[in-house]
């Protein structure tokens, strides 16, 4: 069977094409010539109903939270609530113009400042800016809210910014594009941060610490006050990570920890969905002495500031994420965490129970890691291999060889709206690949064998680029 | 793993091929491009910058991960292999064939071993 | 309330026991007691969804629903296609996270191998990337690729958009680089101050076309100067006028950016869209954040994955040159769906109707005495007149008509002409202008 798709411009005819807006009701203005292009973009040219079916054919080909079973750790892949859809679809919304006169856009305004309390009250912050477009813009924001707080109290020597050596990637890059230097520190056997290591790190020349909580093995900093405390001691600021806040919405507060600065992502933690990769949306909060530094609007005429992204930030996502607030409210946001946290431990104890290795043998919060160094050395089988074989079970794998201080990893984050049902049934699933890593491991090596196609050649993509049509 | 006669090495899996006391043509080990993987990728100095002994002075992507290549000498780059940058698979298939650059005016270099030494440190 | 975590009490129980705790609150266990929160959030109870999309109704009807809007300045009111909208709603889209896993992703993948191909042919460049936050950041991702040794400084127009010279230079300071901004003459960067300040520090040259005023610069001109002293051109683009504009690599550019807003994305306050960024092969490699590349699988079948993967943050760590990895994916699907939709002809339909009917509405305007065009030179769809009474004085007028009007700009206003215009509308918002002009 030739599963191929072809490409849109593969199917052009020139000719084909709708009839979207009407004729021109003045002449034509006729550029200068030095002002026209050569010849015309060649975009494809195809009828109606192709369009609609090629773009089905797609979607048919990819696989949303609304497919099945989606424990990527750390991005959080819980359901996304229709109403915040339907909220976000509101004219009223999707007409506004950004630089619209103020008494216009009171709803919009509305939003942000609703919005911009419910996160100070769940971050324990002062004040939030939503203007952030995603996690990692977050995160370069709240280095230069810390650059520029060191700077104002004179103290521009401070270029030491500390990250675990279990953090995501985007804190020594978000640190590093932000003009610091990224001092990695251990984490002890336990996973957790080497606090004797921390202590040793710190000088009159940091700036501050980031941190994720709990980690990326799923585990919670229990140290967080000492940590905070060393760290103000030598002058820094402790910047959280809101990668994981779904673990501990409504039970403990970055605020109440010591740190500073915090990013969210309304694409985690408050369901907006992913989109494929986004938009999402990384609102940052502050204390109180870091509020001069938020970003400003240039086109509203503030033409000083530090300037994220044009106008407001991702408003669409804002709106999803204040309805999903709004229809939880206190109780049930807080609720959120306990099941994801009941969630994450179940299904770890029943793989843990069929035979797979924790990473870290201890309760986890709402994700965890699992090691299959040992299924490695035994059978041959890679974490790779697994996470292939489970998409032939009609499951999105795991993360992969995240994070980088445990071998063979796969980093399951099941989320809070998965039913007791589902998490039976993928630890079934992971009970029947382990069998297989011992009964047929050869075929193991080449899964998926029920997708669209096997696996891509990495190596020729990324040796010989071909980056279009 | 193939370990030449006639260079030394470093224990960060460099070679270095002295052509006089400080001119010198520096690549990775078999071993080490066994280690890395497929390469996709090389970063490499421009010529006229100074590299120093057991610094970074490329590196080499692999699909899912990129790698530093120490500098096993200190001084001033000659010639940089620009062949590695469309084809970096040559390192994959001829490591010892595949230099990365020529290093003239060598003030200092790191521990170095000869082919018998670098046997034993890979555990040949 | 509502809430879309499933189990029952039973479950809750059952789950627990199976993990020998006794109530929910032992999951918590490993949280310090000084750091838990005692009190529960002080945030109202929940909602029905019913009473939620009730409450956000009402904060959406607190704006203002303009029957007609004349304001761009970085953000248009194009005609969004239905078709657009339904199938960039699928689900399947919407819900799914970045592709990593190739094999359960060919769909989204191909989309953005399409969505490269399609900014690769307006743009006339060699390779795109799948996007970034937007316009303005784009441009400040581009400066970042065009640095190097010896070459640091970024020079941007005077005529960019004020939120894209803000952009530039917040990433500037977070690596502490300089940007320097050409001063504008008429409305135009001035090309002779431009040639003094090509001195051998400058990295790249960002001159946004149409610029902020809606002029048209004369691009070959600067970045020729810019070429003859050795620096990159970066060329920020509103896509939509390229149907019509010289590709950039018509025009010399080493890059291209811009925002796909026009390209069946809703206004929706500002955001989301997504940024366009398109480069020479010899700067791909440069390019920030994702690209999707086509390779085969193992059997030989035309495949479509992530590529060039080592240059990113999740890899790269503190040493990659970009942070970003969630980008605005949705918004790239978006517009490539409304460019394989409306295709060449459709296309070049929408600007050539922005084109005629924003000079139509400019001659209008410009037949009322004390109304007149404050630049001399050509413009595509936007444009700046001078107004005999105050700027606040025609919006307010045309506000009580249901239309947004141009953008209050140092005492005149900015107008921006959309296809959605019909030349019917156009008079009537000038005969108001008229006789707010008269009093």
């Amino acid at each position: 069977m030739n599963n191929d798709l072809l490409l849109s411009m593969e199917k052009s005819i020139p000719g084909r094409g709708s009839q979207v807006i009407p004729a021109l009701e003045a002449p034509a203005y006729p550029l200068p010539e030095t002002f026209c292009r050569k010849a015309p973009p060649m975009l494809p040219e195809l009828a109606e109903t192709d369009v609609d079916r090629h773009y089905t054919a797609l979607a048919q080909r990819a696989y949303g939270v609304n497919c099945g079973f989606y424990p990527l750790g750390s991005c959080t892949m819980k359901y996304n609530p229709a109403v915040n859809e339907a909220a976000a679809r509101q004219p009223g919304f999707m007409g506004a113009h950004p630089l619209a006169p103020a008494h216009a856009v009171q709803g919009c305004h509305a939003v942000i400042t609703e919005l911009s309390a419910a996160l100070c009250e769940i971050a324990g912050m002062d004040a939030f800016t939503l203007q952030p477009a995603a996690g990692a813009q977050g995160e370069f924001f709240g280095m230069l809210c810390v650059k520029r707080y060191h700077e104002a109290r004179g103290e521009s020597h401070r270029v030491r910014m500390l990250v675990p050596d279990s953090a995501h990637g985007t804190n020594p890059a978000s640190a590093a594009i932000a003009g610091f230097t990224v001092v990695n520190v251990p984490s002890r056997a336990d996973g957790l941060v080497d606090t004797d290591a921390l202590r040793g790190l710190l000088d009159e020349n940091t700036a501050g610490m980031m941190m994720t909580n709990p980690n990326t093995l799923g585990l919670f900093e229990k140290d967080i006050l000492d940590i905070s405390r060393m760290v103000h001691q030598a002058g820094g600021l402790m910047y959280y990570d809101g990668a994981n806040l779904n673990a501990i919405l409504g039970q403990a507060r970055p605020g109440d920890m010591g740190f500073d600065v915090t990013h969210f992502n309304l694409h985690k933690t408050f369901s907006t969905p992913h989109g494929g990769g986004g938009p999402g949306s990384g609102p940052v909060g502050v204390k109180r002495a870091l509020v001069p530094y938020l970003p400003t609007v240039a086109s509203l005429g503030a033409k000083d500031g530090l300037q994220l992204k044009a106008f407001h930030g991702n408003f669409g996502i804002m709106v999803r994420a204040l309805a999903y607030i709004k229809a939880l409210g206190r109780d049930a946001l807080s609720d959120v965490a306990t099941h994801a946290v009941l969630n994450a431990n179940y299904l770890m104890h029943r793989l843990t129970n069929a035979g797979y290795t924790p990473a870290i043998a201890t309760r986890c919060m709402h994700e965890f890691v699992l090691t299959l160094e040992g299924i490695k050395a035994e059978t041959g089988v890679s974490a790779l291999d697994v996470a292939k074989s489970m998409i032939d079970y009609g499951m999105h794998p795991p993360t992969m060889y995240f994070p980088l201080i445990v071998h063979e990893a796969l980093m399951f984050e099941p989320t809070e709206t998965e039913t007791r049902e589902t998490l039976d049934h993928v630890a079934d699933v992971m009970i029947a690949i382990l069998a297989q890593t011992r009964t047929d491991p050869a075929a193991m090596h080449t899964a998926p064998h029920t997708a669209v196609i096997g696996r891509p050649d990495d190596v020729k993509a990324a040796r010989t680029p071909v980056l279009h049509w | 793993m193939e370990i030449k006669t006639d260079r030394v090495y470093s224990a960060s899996h460099e070679w270095v091929l002295f052509e006089t006391e400080t001119t010198a043509t520096i690549g990775v080990t078999d071993f080490a491009q066994s280690e890395l993987g497929d390469l996709v990728f090389v970063n490499l100095p421009q010529v006229g910058d100074a590299v120093t002994a057991g610094q970074p002075f490329a590196d080499v992507e692999s699909v899912k991960a990129v790698s530093d290549v120490y500098c096993p000498v200190s001084g001033t780059v000659s010639a940089i292999n620009e062949a590695l940058l469309s084809t970096p698979q040559m390192i994959n298939e001829n490591a010892y064939d595949a230099w990365f650059i020529k290093v003239e005016n060598i003030t200092d270099k790191s521990p170095l071993m000869d082919a018998d030494a670098y046997r034993t440190l890979t555990g040949e | 309330m509502s809430h879309y975590h499933p189990h029952t009490q039973a479950d809750t129980a059952a789950m627990l026991a199976t993990l020998g705790l006794a109530t929910p609150d032992d999951l918590f266990a490993d949280i310090p007691q000084s750091v838990r929160l005692r009190a529960p959030l002080s945030l109202p109870q929940g909602l029905s969804q019913m009473d939620t999309l009730a409450a956000m109704e009402a904060l959406a009807e607190q704006n203002t629903r303009y029957r007609l809007t004349l304001r761009g300045a970085g953000c248009y009111d194009h005609f969004i296609p239905p078709l657009v909208s339904q199938l960039a709603g699928k689900e399947e889209f919407v819900t799914a996270y970045t592709p990593y896993q190739a094999e359960l992703s060919q769909g989204i993948l191909q989309a953005i191998f399409e969505y490269q191909s399609l900014i690769c042919a307006l743009t006339g460049m060699d390779a795109s990337n799948a996007g970034v936050y937007d316009g303005a950041s784009a441009a400040a991702e581009a400066a970042v690729m065009c640095r190097e040794r010896g070459r640091t400084v970024t020079l941007v127009s005077a005529c960019a958009h004020p939120d894209t010279l803000a952009v530039v230079r917040t990433y500037a300071y977070g690596t502490g680089h300089e940007v320097r901004v050409v001063p504008a003459a008429d409305g135009h960067t001035d090309l002779a101050a431009l040639q003094a300040m090509l001195t051998p520090d400058i990295a790249s040259l960002y001159i946004q076309q149409p610029n902020y005023f809606g002029q048209l610069e004369d691009v070959p001109a600067l970045f020729a100067a810019a070429k003859a002293a050795g620096v990159k051109c970066i060329l920020g683009a509103n896509p939509m006028t390229l149907a019509m504009l010289p590709s950039g690599a018509e025009v010399g550019a080493d890059i291209v950016c811009g925002d796909v807003q026009p390209f069946g994305i809703p206004m929706a306050f500002g955001g989301p869209s997504a940024g366009f960024m398109a480069a020479t092969a010899a700067m791909q490699r440069k390019l920030p954040g994702r690209i999707a590349g086509q390779t085969t699988d193992a059997q030989g079948r035309r495949a479509f994955v992530l590529t060039l993967q080592a240059r990113e943050q999740h890899i790269r760590r503190e040493k990659a040159t970009s942070n970003i990895c969630t980008n605005q994916a949705h918004c790239a699907l978006t517009a490539g769906i409304y460019l394989t939709y409306l295709g060449t002809r459709g296309l070049t339909a929408v600007a050539e109707r922005c084109l005629a009917h924003a000079h139509a509405f400019a001659e209008l305007l410009t037949a009322i005495p004390g109304v007149r065009l404050r630049h001399r030179g050509v413009f595509f769809h936007e444009f700046v007149t001078e107004l005999p009474v105050p700027a606040q004085a025609v919006e307010a007028a045309l506000e009580a008509q249901g239309v947004l009007s141009g953008l209050p700009l140092d005492g005149g206003m900015l107008w921006c002409v959309t296809e959605k215009a019909s030349l019917a509308q156009l008079t009537r918002v000038a005969e108001i202008v008229r006789e707010v002009c008269a009093q």
